[in-house]
């Protein structure tokens, strides 16, 4: 679980996140939604311990980030799995190489230990043959699960997910929807995603956070979300015609 | 105050690379490849360019001796001079700043533009010692190609005096072991080893701290060139005064 309570951080005189307070809890997919500029990237980046917010605190698991010395939060980013938004794998390295890295650098595992850790990984993700292959030789969707692999090779309590599905066809965004929260069950672990993609909301959002101009301006669940009345949420919401009409027909079923 | 602060954050970044240390298993291997890319990859330009100035250092030096009473000597003696002194520690080490400064900015910058770094940094990794030290430890390397340099830009003086039929082998013989002084091959290597210093981590800093995209990953190498061969050029001058003066 990670609580947060009140972060505020400013970039020279642009005050970006004026105080969130919130709780994401364990085993659930955690979202954070909001148009671009309103926060989302820097709030995560706030959450993985990249930026240092001015003011409030981030508990992980009942320990506050700010009051860690500088191996406690060494410790802990190694709880925690990132999937970036362009997957940010290494490009001299094969995919095994990828996943294996973490393990590499961070636990004293004999080398055919390692190895069937990333089989291991791999065969969960789904990816049973593309081993010693170069990140630029396999597609958009197959770099996304290498990413979340090499995420999870470390079984971590903290996985954070920054658009996982930009860039992907609807079907493969789906797929990669579903991995995370399945793996989020099966690890048991606080699952947070930022995301634009109303079709994740749909599919996963166990917990969504909105986020406007830095505030926090709603929460709830994916099931809430449509009945709120809350404006900003609604025009964010219901922004294409597609969900636009999706709200005419849950409104005409209501009445 | 731009400059200083770029000098500030040049600091703190060197203060960096030596904390938190990476697993010597990984940083061994990281290592030889750097040597391989940055001091072996380079042989072949340091060789090829060394070879051409030495013999236009000897033409020159032939065609501007024109009093009968200067002995020929003097070319092998203003080659090696040229040579040992100047061309190969300072200005091959431009030409380095060029090949393996914008690669090293390219390759960090890339890494960072494409979030490769805020992996390593999420991983807990130290991103700066992971990649910008296993680069010094690997231009230490350096001094071996300027010696290199420093041999073939002769043998090329000697090839092009000999064969141009400008001075006899043994003129230019004697004239390489006329006025030796030893220090001047350690000048050539203290001065060296600086440079090397400044070429794996100037181009480290601008790669590392760039902000933007694709387009600014080039501004960035070119921006590293420039201010690695400023660096380069205004070192040269204050170790040759204190070193020499």
């Amino acid at each position: 679980m990670i609580e947060v309570n009140d972060i505020h951080k400013s970039f020279g005189k642009s005050h970006i996140l004026k105080g969130i307070t919130t709780v994401f809890e364990k085993g659930k997919t955690n979202l954070i939604i909001g148009q671009s500029g309103s926060g989302k990237t820097v709030f995560l980046k706030c959450l993985l311990g990249l930026f240092s917010p001015e003011e409030g605190s981030i508990v992980y698991d009942g320990k506050a980030y700010s009051s860690l010395t500088e191996n406690e939060k060494r410790d802990l980013r190694q709880e925690m799995g990132m999937v970036f938004q362009g997957s940010a794998l290494f490009d001299s390295m094969t995919v095994e190489g990828n996943v294996k890295f973490p393990l590499e650098m961070f636990t004293k595992q004999s080398n055919s230990e390692m190895e069937d850790r990333v089989n291991t990984v791999l065969a969960r993700v789904n990816l049973v043959d593309a081993h010693n292959k170069f990140p630029a030789e396999i597609s958009g969707g197959m770099q996304k699960r290498v990413a979340i692999a090499r995420a999870i090779v470390m079984n971590p309590k903290y996985l954070f997910c920054d658009e996982p599905n930009s860039g992907l066809d609807p079907k493969t965004a789906i797929l990669i929807d579903d991995l995370i929260k399945e793996i989020t069950e099966e690890y048991n672990i606080t699952t947070i995603i930022n995301t634009h993609d109303m079709n994740s909301v749909m599919q996963i959002g166990e917990k969504i956070l909105f986020l406007k101009d830095g505030l926090k301006e709603w929460e709830g669940t994916k099931n809430e979300i449509f009945k709120t009345d809350n404006e900003a949420v609604t025009n964010f919401v219901y922004s294409s015609d597609l969900f636009k009409k999706v709200r005419q027909m849950y409104i005409e079923e209501r009445n | 105050m731009n400059y200083l602060a770029s000098i500030g954050s040049y600091s703190i970044m060197i203060v960096e690379v030596f904390r938190k240390p990476t697993k010597w298993r990984i940083m061994k291997s990281l290592i030889l490849k750097e040597i391989d890319e940055l001091v072996y990859g380079s042989l072949g330009i340091i060789i090829f360019i060394s070879f051409f100035i030495g013999a236009v250092v000897a033409i020159q030096t032939a065609l501007n001796l024109t009093s009968p009473i200067i002995p020929r000597s003097l070319i092998g003696f203003a080659t090696r001079q040229s040579v040992i002194l100047e061309f190969a520690p300072t200005f091959v080490s431009i030409i380095m700043a060029g090949k393996v400064g914008s690669y090293i900015t390219s390759s960090i910058g890339t890494m960072r533009v494409t979030e490769q770094i805020d992996a390593l940094e999420v991983m807990g990794v130290n991103s700066l010692n992971y990649l910008v030290f296993p680069k010094i430890i690997a231009m230490l390397f350096y001094p071996f190609a300027i010696a290199i340099s420093m041999y073939v830009g002769i043998f090329g003086g000697w090839l092009a005096g000999v064969f141009g039929g400008f001075l006899t082998s043994a003129d230019f013989v004697t004239g390489l072991q006329t006025d030796f002084v030893p220090f001047h091959i350690a000048y050539a290597f203290i001065k060296t080893l600086i440079f090397a210093f400044i070429i794996a981590t100037i181009p480290s800093f601008h790669g590392y701290y760039m902000k933007g995209g694709a387009l600014e990953v080039g501004k960035a190498s070119t921006t590293s060139f420039v201010w690695t061969s400023v660096v380069i050029i205004i070192l040269n001058y204050l170790l040759t005064q204190l070193l020499l003066g």
